[in-house]
């Protein structure tokens, strides 16, 4: 087997040297009737590496993948180009199989790369400080809220109607078993959101109003008087941001009050990998540091007093404080960080502004060409690269219609609220600077056809 | 005055109905650098052996419980900026919270200083 | 014989004097050991590694959002950029430069093969929300993968969605809570033996149970006449990690999970040492109700620095109906079914709800995959042996020198534990502790053992070879222990200095936590 090195001779001195007769002789404390005797059966053996890769590039060709055809999907993952020193970087094996940075003097890289990070994702989201990343942007959604939890010790949220409705349901399943009271209804199809309702709900019992930014639909709105109102109740806010990209043309929602903004990383450096592995952001202001989840940088200085950077305040986690901790997380998402901190770079904040008005005038683009299509609404003036248009027919069967003339349209309203009939016919699209030319007049087409 | 101590290493300083709280010099010996105090809210009802402050060391965090019963009425508002004072000055500066005790008759089973003293030495 | 005719002599090891007198450099660097500023001080916001189309002149439709203040992100040319990361990647210890001996996280090899399948465009570039239609081939690693765990573990059902291991946990907390509730069963304490990794008590604790500790046994195992004195209609489950965080095999496990099941409760096992036994022990055949599978150990996704992991979740027949969504199906035409909200209540009515926003890490699924049908049955059986034939290795040639707390009860498993006590090998040096024993391995140019953990231990030093080092390799990690392990034992100053040659010497993490430092600023960065 290629990656086991011991050979027949090495094992017998080894067993020699610990004075054992067999290695039989080292499993005797598993008791005898859970010993299994051989090979378990039915499995096959090893491989190899040709045969493998043969096998997995079998199954990628029974998936089609977004460079291979028009792709407009988004909805909480984003399709961008990364730059290929990105990925070269990330597989760097001082990178890529390194630990977690619990040595400082031998783990510099990995700390200064999240220290950069931190200070990114802060820039960014407009906030004071950021963690070392999360799992991915709906856990560090609903992490957002067991800390509003801790800071304004009371127990209901109130889930903007905007939120990614996947997220609403991790934030339900986990609720379920924390106590946690989470108010929630599903979206309507109009143009302003529930910015109102929100601000008519809040009262001295909310810990918080979670609001997504760019939205579900693809709506934004100033968060400032939602902002406001939540302070004046006591309450916080917190600011939800699946496409990162947009916060290089529209304000931060910390510029706007948030106080807490998470958010989904992947669409800086990450890339789709259908579904993950992803990238939770999370920042908020300094005074609530000591209650944030997960993995801090901090700087230092070494004995000699040069500059150095350690994992800090870990007295908020798991390892240290076990059933008191902030979170059980243990791990964050290391090399996605790398990839988007790598990324951030690259770009500058000339390259992401340069970035994010090429997304946006490109959506507006194909907004006003869909427009033109009779049947189809738009649903927002406002957006930045994705929105919602109104079809005249359900959106799911449409979009697998147009997966069938090789088009993936979008994300259909019934694929992410199969319960709710009164948006079936909601179809939200994702423009991203991969789309060419060709894959609009091809969606356009595609659409005439289906619709027709 | 008198001060008390327990044998979860804390002192206390009693004045009239009053109160003062912190760890000993012991204790902030056995802690090391102290990065963080975490102290209870103006106000707050404590009962004998409640968590009452949690104070940080790097790798640890230790909680520390009300030795008698009392409500909170200040807390040392100087250790947020200079959490090192428990390290410095344990049994004067460093004190962590003041309490109106409820329960006067909770001080007799505590030690003194001297009965303290041989207690750590038997550790 | 003849030596060293040449007249050379190599010079004497340099002492700290010699250290200290190094003689300057004007940039900092030190030969190949290159200083690299931070991204802030190096960049500019008006420079980029990246050329943007320029956008088509159309009217903007922002709604007056746009973001007009400074944001204050530096760019990089792509030398600048390359050069920054490579350099910064230098500072770091990682598997590819040498055995990475840390107990309980299983630092093998990280194969490349499995890099490049995972960014095969068929996997790497799909989206999550596409029409299942599209994503059959994706389904189908979820499904393969699930069934390799299935049979390797002798479970019912596996839940494949959580992130990582601590996420894992939460699942199987979860299903169990589901089940009790599902039987109106309101049981409220879950039991955690003293040895348990901190993430254990900290999942129980958010699942809204109350955690109470089961004491260990002299031989570093649970205690069953305690377990069995407290178990009760109050306790939910049991936590436990087997083999165990002291490198140990639970011998008592069956037992264990028969006087659990007894009382009506269930059992969690933390599997994070599932390599020392993967293809030897089925936990299914051990009367495990759930347990997580931490795919960046004993299936070698890469551990990037800290994340990101994975950890399914093996399910018993008992659990597997609240596994949480999404669930692949196979139907009857060979295609496959992606479970979610909308078709649960005809699929899998039962599940606790949803706990990621998608599918789970994909990307370490096919990682994984790739990893289990390059060793087979066959290799993974034999990686467990390596693995634990390579840790008894180490216990054996270093319990002399260093105390085994264990060592005289029998064979460990995949990791070897020491102490920093004394039993009649002669403890360390009055003030020398483990910190400087692994301070001192660093200068041998290798990453620590584990230091401190488990708690049971005092001075703890947990050594996990895995099974993918050779024998010479660890010889020369025997060696070099051997020698620091003397010096700490001598009281060689020298190592309280530890460690010399690094990048950066031992810091101050009491400095970073008394006033946090956590962003870069202009005004207040350090020198």
């Amino acid at each position: 087997m290629r990656y086991l090195p011991l050979t027949q001779a090495d094992r017998q001195a080894m067993l020699d040297r610990i004075g054992a007769a067999s290695i039989d002789d080292l499993f005797v404390d598993v008791p005898a009737d859970a010993r299994l005797p051989g090979l378990i059966e039915g499995l096959p053996l090893h491989a190899s590496e040709m045969s493998v890769e043969r096998h997995m590039a079998a199954l990628a060709r029974r998936n089609i993948s977004a460079d291979a055809t028009p792709f407009f999907l988004g909805a909480g993952a984003y399709r961008h180009h990364v730059p290929a020193s990105v990925d070269h970087l990330i597989q760097r094996g001082e990178f890529l199989t390194a630990y977690t940075p619990y040595q400082p003097e031998i783990a510099q890289g990995t700390l200064q790369v999240l220290f950069e990070f931190q200070t990114q994702v802060a820039k960014l989201l407009g906030c004071d400080v950021a963690n070392a990343s999360m799992y991915d942007g709906s856990t560090a959604c609903w992490e957002a809220i067991c800390m509003a939890r801790r800071i304004t010790k009371r127990g209901k949220a109130l889930l903007s109607s905007g939120l990614h409705p996947h997220y609403v349901n991790v934030a339900k399943t986990m609720a379920k078993f924390t106590g946690d009271e989470l108010v929630y209804q599903a979206p309507s199809l109009d143009v302003a959101g529930d910015a109102d309702v929100l601000t008519d709900a809040i009262g001295k019992d909310v810990s918080c109003v979670v609001v997504q930014y760019p939205d579900i639909l693809g709506r934004i709105g100033d968060l400032s008087v939602l902002a406001d109102k939540a302070h004046e109740a006591g309450a916080l806010l917190i600011a939800v941001v699946t496409e990162p990209l947009a916060l290089g043309a529209i304000k931060a929602p910390g510029e706007m009050g948030a106080d807490i903004v998470v958010g989904e990383g992947q669409s800086i450096g990450v890339g789709l990998q259908f579904g993950g592995p992803y990238l939770g952001l999370f920042a908020t202001r300094h005074k609530y540091v000591r209650q944030m989840p997960g993995r801090l940088c901090g700087e230092t200085v070494d004995s000699e007093g040069k500059r150095g950077f350690v994992l800090t305040l870990s007295t908020r986690e798991q390892h240290i404080r076990r059933e008191k901790a902030t979170s059980n997380i243990c791990t964050n998402s290391g090399l996605c960080a790398l990839a988007f901190s790598i990324h951030m770079t690259l770009l500058g904040e000339k390259g992401l502004r340069d970035l994010a008005m090429l997304n946006h005038k490109r959506a507006v683009q194909v907004a006003e060409k869909l427009a033109t299509i009779p049947g189809i609404s738009l649903l927002n003036d406002a957006f930045f690269n994705e929105f919602t248009v109104i079809l005249p027919k359900d959106a799911r069967q449409v979009v697998r219609d147009l997966a069938d003339r090789g088009v993936l349209a979008g994300v259909s309203l019934g694929r992410l609220f199969p319960d709710e009939t009164a948006l079936a016919r909601g179809l939200v699209i994702a423009v991203t600077e991969m789309v060419t030319d060709e894959d609009i007049d091809a969606l356009i087409a595609g659409l005439k056809e289906v619709l027709a | 005055m008198s001060r008390y101590f327990t044998d979860e290493h804390e002192w206390i300083d009693v004045s009239g109905d009053i109160a003062t709280v912190g760890v000993t010099d012991y204790a902030q010996c056995q802690l090391g650098d102290i990065v963080f105090a975490e102290l209870p809210e103006e106000g707050k009802a404590l009962s004998k052996g409640d968590d009452a402050a949690v104070v940080e060391s790097v790798k640890a965090a230790s909680d520390v419980y009300a030795p008698v019963s009392g409500e909170v009425v200040e807390a040392n508002s100087a250790l947020e900026a200079d959490p090192a004072l428990i390290n410095s000055d344990a049994e004067g500066d460093g004190w962590f919270f003041r309490l109106r005790l409820s329960d006067i008759s909770e001080l007799d089973g505590l030690m003194d200083r001297a009965a303290y003293d041989a207690f750590v030495a038997g550790l | 014989m003849t030596i060293n005719q040449s007249g050379w002599r190599p010079e004497a090891n340099a002492d700290l004097a010699a250290l200290q007198a190094m003689p300057a450099t004007v940039t900092g660097n030190r030969g190949l050991m290159l200083e690299e500023a931070l991204i802030f001080e190096i960049g500019a916001t008006d420079r980029t590694g990246v050329d943007i189309a320029t956008a088509p002149d159309v009217p903007s439709h922002l709604g007056g959002l746009s973001r007009d203040a400074a944001i204050g992100l530096p760019g990089l040319s792509e030398q600048e950029t390359v050069r920054h990361y490579t350099r910064l990647s230098r500072q770091n210890y990682a598997i590819d430069l040498g055995l990475f001996p840390l107990g309980s996280c299983t630092m093998k090899h990280n194969p490349r093969l499995n890099e490049k399948v995972a960014r095969m465009p068929g996997f790497a570039d799909i989206h999550p929300l596409q029409p299942v239609g599209t994503v059959q081939g994706a389904l189908a690693v979820i499904y393969e993968l699930a069934e390799w765990l299935k049979a390797l573990t002798g479970m019912a059902a596996v839940a494949m969605s959580p992130k990582a291991g601590a996420h894992g946990e939460l699942c199987g907390l979860l299903s169990i809570r589901a089940a009790l509730e599902a039987r109106g069963d309101a049981r409220k304490v879950i039991l955690v033996p003293e040895s348990a990794h901190g993430t254990n008590p900290a999942t129980a604790a958010f699942c809204g149970y109350a955690v109470e500790n089961i004491p260990a046994t002299a031989d570093g195992r649970v205690d069953l006449a305690a377990l069995k004195a407290r178990l009760g209609p109050d306790v939910a489950a049991v936590m436990v990690t087997n083999p165990n965080t002291c490198g140990l095999f639970e011998r008592d496990m069956k037992n264990i999970a028969d006087a659990v099941h007894a009382a009506g409760a269930f059992v969690y096992c933390d599997g994070a040492n599932f390599n020392a036994i993967v293809g030897r022990v089925r936990p299914g055949d051990l009367g495990v109700d759930a347990m997580h599978i931490n795919l960046h150990k004993t299936f070698s996704t890469p551990h990037g620095g800290g994340g990101p992991g994975s950890g399914p979740v093996v399910l018993s027949e008992a659990l597997a109906p609240y596994a949480p969504l999404p669930v692949v199906k196979k139907q009857d035409d060979g295609s496959f079914l992606l479970v979610e909200e909308e078709t649960a209540g005809d699929h899998h009515a039962d599940g606790f709800g949803r706990m990621v926003a998608f599918h789970g890490q994909m990307g370490m699924f096919t990682r994984a995959l790739a990893y289990i049908l390059s060793h087979g049955a066959d290799g993974l059986r034999q990686v467990a042996e390596d693995a634990v034939l390579n840790a008894n290795y180490l216990l054996r040639s270093l319990d002399d020198l260093l105390d085994a707390p264990f060592g005289a009860s029998g064979p460990c498993m995949h990791e070897a534990l020491f102490s920093d006590a004394d039993h009649g090998n002669g403890g360390l040096a009055e003030g020398f502790t483990t910190l400087d024993v692994a301070k001192g391995l660093i200068d041998e140019g290798y990453h620590p053992m584990t230091v401190y953990f488990p708690l049971v231990v005092h001075g703890a030093m947990l050594i996990e070879p895995t099974e993918t080092e050779s024998k010479a390799a660890l010889d020369q990690f025997i060696l070099a222990l051997r020698n620091v392990a003397q010096r700490a034992k001598a009281g060689d100053e020298m190592l309280k200095g530890a460690p010399w040659y690094t990048p950066r010497r031992r810091l101050d993490e009491t400095l970073a936590a008394r006033k946090p430092v956590l962003v870069w600023e202009a005004n207040t960065a350090a020198s």
